[in-house]
Order: C-alpha cells, then structure tokens, then sequence
C-alpha cells in the first residue's frame, strides 16, 4: 500500500542496510481493542473494506454472529465470535477484532524473500508492497497469527495495512474511526499500553474479571494490535489467539543456523575444491595404456 | 557377462547411450534452473539472480514446474541406472581407499564397475533428495491452500526443502568438478558418450573388464 511519508526500518529479503534508517524518529502506534465492550455490530469490517476499496466479499453464515470462518486477500478485519460456556454453566460471548498483530519481530518478513515485499514502518507498521511480492507464500509460514492470504489471480499476498495512507497524514484507521461503543482506541504504544493496563484494573476490580489483563505477547517483541481480555490466561478462547506466539521454530532455524550452516559449508566447499585442484590437479592416465598392454 | 558390442574403433568405448546422454541433460539443465532460482530465494545476496533470469515472480512460477522436470527425469535415471547402483565389498574397501583418490592415486584404488562407490552414493543421494524435494516442494507450491491445523506440515517443509537443497548443491559441485575438471574424458563421455579404453581401465577396472571379457579386441 502507499508508503507516504513513513521511513522504513526493516526491509523483508534485503541485503546490506536499510536505506534512511534511524534518520527520523516516530511514535510506535497501536491499535487498543478492548474486547470486553465489542458488541460484535461489524462497523469496523465494513470500514476496513470501504476504506481499502476492496470489492464486496461472500459471508458464510455458521449460527453464530461471525461474518466468515477467516479472514480473506480482500477481507482484512474480521469479528471472530465464540459462546464460551463459564464453569458456572452460564454463557459468554467473547468477541474479538482479528486482524494483522503488526508485531515488533514480525515473522511474515522474517520468512519472506523477495526484497521489499515487506517493510516496516519506524512506527511499527508491517506493510506489503505488492509490486515487490512474489506470491511465494513464506510469509503465511512466518506468520504465527495466520494474516497474509494469497490472491490466486494476482499471485500476491494481501493484509491489513494498518490503513497505512491514513495513519501516515495523522488520521486514524478506518476501523477505529467507525466504533460506535469505544472499543477501538487508536495511538502511541505507550498511552495505549497505559490505557489498556487502566482498564483492565478496572475490571479486575470492580466488574469481577479477576484474570483481566492485556495480551501484548513478549514472543513477537510486542504487537502494534493489543487486547484488554476478561481472562488473559485463556487468549485460545478469544478465536484462537495463540498464548505465547513466537516466529515458528523452523523458520528461526532455517533462517539463521541453517543459512549460514548453508553458507559456510557451499562457499567452503568451492573454495576446497579449488584448493584441491591446486594441490593435486586432474587425475592422470596414460592414454597409451590402452588395449595394447590388456588381454593379458 | 562381455559386452562387446560396446567397443568402439580406435580405442573408444561406449559408455553412455543416447537415451542415457540426453536424459542427463534434462536433469542437469532443470537442476542448474532450480538451483539458482533456489539460491536467489535463500540469500537477499543473491535475489539478483531471479532477476537476471527473468524477475523473481517467474522464477517463482517456474521453479515447481521445473522442479516436476527434474523430478521425472530423476524417476527415469533411476529407471536406467538403479540395478548398477548397489552397494557392494568392491565400495566398502573403496570407502576405505577414500584417501588414495583424493590424492589421485587411482592405481591404489580397488578395481570399481561401471560406477565407483562415490558415484553410486551421488545417484541415491540424487533419487532420495529429489523425493524429499518434491514432497516438500508441493506444499511450499500450494502454501497457502494448507489449513491452518496442518501448519506444521508447511515448518517441515521449508526446512527440508532448504536443507535437502543444499546437500544435493554440495554433491552437484563434487559432480562439476569431478566431471569437468578432475577426471580427463569424464565430460565427453557424458556429450558424445565414449571414453577411451585406458580411462575404462584406470577408473572403471571392472566394467572395463566386463566389457573386454574375453574378447580379442587387444590383438
């Protein structure tokens, strides 16, 4: 999407510096979703595909008040909604804003390999530049929250952009914009960070939530997306968010010790046969031991 | 167990088949292809690559179909060649004489057949990686269309499409060299498919003999 006036500090599949890092200083922004006054009513998905222009997309209806099972290449923003039996037998329904976690340590650009695909923003954005992808789908391997899909007729992969056109003119995004209930809070790490804490107090104060708290997972280095649950303990319950996401194991194996492993070993391995060759050159035969001497 | 009919005049003798020959390159070409689109997408260092062969969306389009090439034409060396590629005492004691070809003392190796132990282990590690390759290789294809419960199949996956792909790029340089630069005649028997009598005997003292037998071709 549009890069506007942002600086860039991390660039997917690029080697040597990144060009104009450090050079400006920005907040990190974060979006705040406090699932616990989501009403489920959907304004933010219709934002999401309004803003982004994105075509009208099929919904699938499962009893349940979600719009589809998962997120789509043209539906970045989704609802995911689950009725949760209480062990006191009484009902909850979570409901959770599911979207790009935009994380510090973002695994999809970790993975990817086409130079610029994927960048970061100096405010932590994680953004795909399609004219740079190569639908190679390594970024759906890197990613531990199941974000990027694929576009099977462009062959590129597409998520949430943090609506990076609006956020770069110090707009907020467009999902935030449309909340009715206040839900959505959009600003710095920090005072969403604050916020968040403040809130879930409150809960575990005064509103009997006594396992309140944020889901802002370390694993990842933090996420640009935090969550004020009613049990932090149980993220599984809110659609599947992951406890203690982390870039997978292979991938941090195959992108570090395996690729210099890999490195060392094909360069060494050049370098030895050449040395070889110095040393002992071509093996020799004598071209009149032919027939002649055979038979024998 | 003489084979005459694959001498050729003036001391050549036949050592690949056309079928053989051509089935070589087909793989050689599909491997060299998919190795250096392979590396382009290993290393941010070598992206260029994909670029000068065409972008790097083409050589992400290509790379599967050129792998399923290479993966035939694998199927079919293994068809030709299989029978001839076991182990026997003959690549045990060769094993062990390791160092003397190293140092190209080839009159101290034990007397190899058609294929010498080194070869041998270069088809099979050749056959199994290409198996690995294409069963990893599918998934990374159709990436995105695995579920999200079957992730770990896609971690597997690119660890050993990553891995395998370097084991076989390391014996493919071994190949090169061994082919092009070590052993005189090695190239052209694999172009015009002869060798001559002498390289039979010096590298191949078993199938030389296989083929010579009993015949009066030395007269």
């Amino acid at each position: 999407m549009s890069q506007a006036t942002l600086r860039i500090q991390k660039i997917s599949g690029h080697a040597g510096t990144v060009p104009g890092e450090d050079t400006q200083r920005e907040f990190t922004v974060c979006k705040l979703v406090d699932t616990t006054t989501c009403i489920g009513c959907k304004a933010c998905e219709v934002a999401c595909v309004e803003w982004n222009d994105m075509p009208f997309s099929q919904t699938t209806f499962d009893n349940t008040y979600q719009t589809m099972p998962d997120t789509r290449w043209n539906y970045w923003n989704l609802i995911l909604f689950n009725e949760h039996e209480r062990e006191d037998g009484t009902l909850q329904w979570l409901m959770r804003k599911h979207q790009c976690m935009h994380c510090a340590e973002p695994g999809c650009l970790e993975a990817c390999p086409a130079d610029g695909a994927i960048v970061q923003y100096t405010n932590g954005v994680v953004d795909f530049q399609q004219d740079h992808c190569i639908g190679c789908g390594y970024c759906v391997t890197g990613c531990p929250f199941n974000i990027p899909k694929f576009n099977n007729v462009t062959k590129r992969m597409y998520k949430c952009s943090l609506c990076t056109d609006r956020v770069s003119q110090g707009l907020e995004p467009a999902c935030i914009k449309s909340c009715p209930t206040g839900c959505l809070h959009f600003g710095s790490k920090d005072d969403m960070k604050f916020l968040a804490e403040k809130r879930a107090k409150q809960l575990r104060d005064h509103f009997g939530y006594e396992n309140a708290g944020v889901y802002d997972p370390p694993g990842v280095g933090g996420t640009g997306v935090i969550y004020v649950l009613h049990d932090a303990t149980k993220p599984e319950l809110y659609g599947g968010l992951p406890s203690n996401p982390t870039i997978p194991l292979a991938v941090k194996f195959w992108k570090h010790p395996l690729k210099w492993l890999g490195n060392v070993a094909l360069v060494g391995g050049l370098i030895g046969l050449f040395a070889h060759y110095l040393k002992f050159g071509p093996k020799a035969h004598d071209e009149s031991d032919a027939a002649s001497k055979e038979g024998d | 167990m003489s084979h005459p009919e694959q001498l050729l005049p003036h001391g050549r003798v036949l050592r690949y088949e056309f079928k053989e020959r051509m089935n070589h390159w087909v793989a050689a070409g599909s491997f060299i292809y998919l190795m250096l689109t392979g590396l382009a997408f290993w290393s941010p260092w070598l992206f260029w690559i994909a670029s000068a062969l065409g972008g790097a969306e083409l050589s992400r389009m290509l790379h599967p179909w050129i792998g399923l090439v290479f993966f035939v034409s694998v199927c079919y060396m293994f068809a030709l060649w299989s029978s001839q590629m076991n182990f026997d005492s003959v690549d045990a004691a060769w094993w062990r004489s390791l160092n003397h070809y190293i140092r190209n003392e080839d009159d101290k190796m034990p007397p190899a057949g058609r294929y010498n132990a080194g070869q041998k282990l270069l088809f099979w590690s050749f056959f199994i990686g290409a198996i690995l390759l294409l069963a990893s290789g599918v998934v990374l294809w159709f990436t995105e269309s695995l579920p999200w419960s079957l992730r770990w199949v896609r971690y597997i996956s690119v660890v050993v499409h990553a891995g395998t792909a370097l084991l076989l790029i390391g014996n493919f340089m071994i190949h090169i060299y061994m082919g092009v630069f070590a052993e005189r005649g090695a190239f052209g028997s694999v172009i015009r498919g002869d060798v001559s009598l002498a390289f039979a005997k010096r590298y191949h003292p078993g199938w030389y003999k296989e083929i010579v037998g009993n015949s009066d071709r030395s007269k």
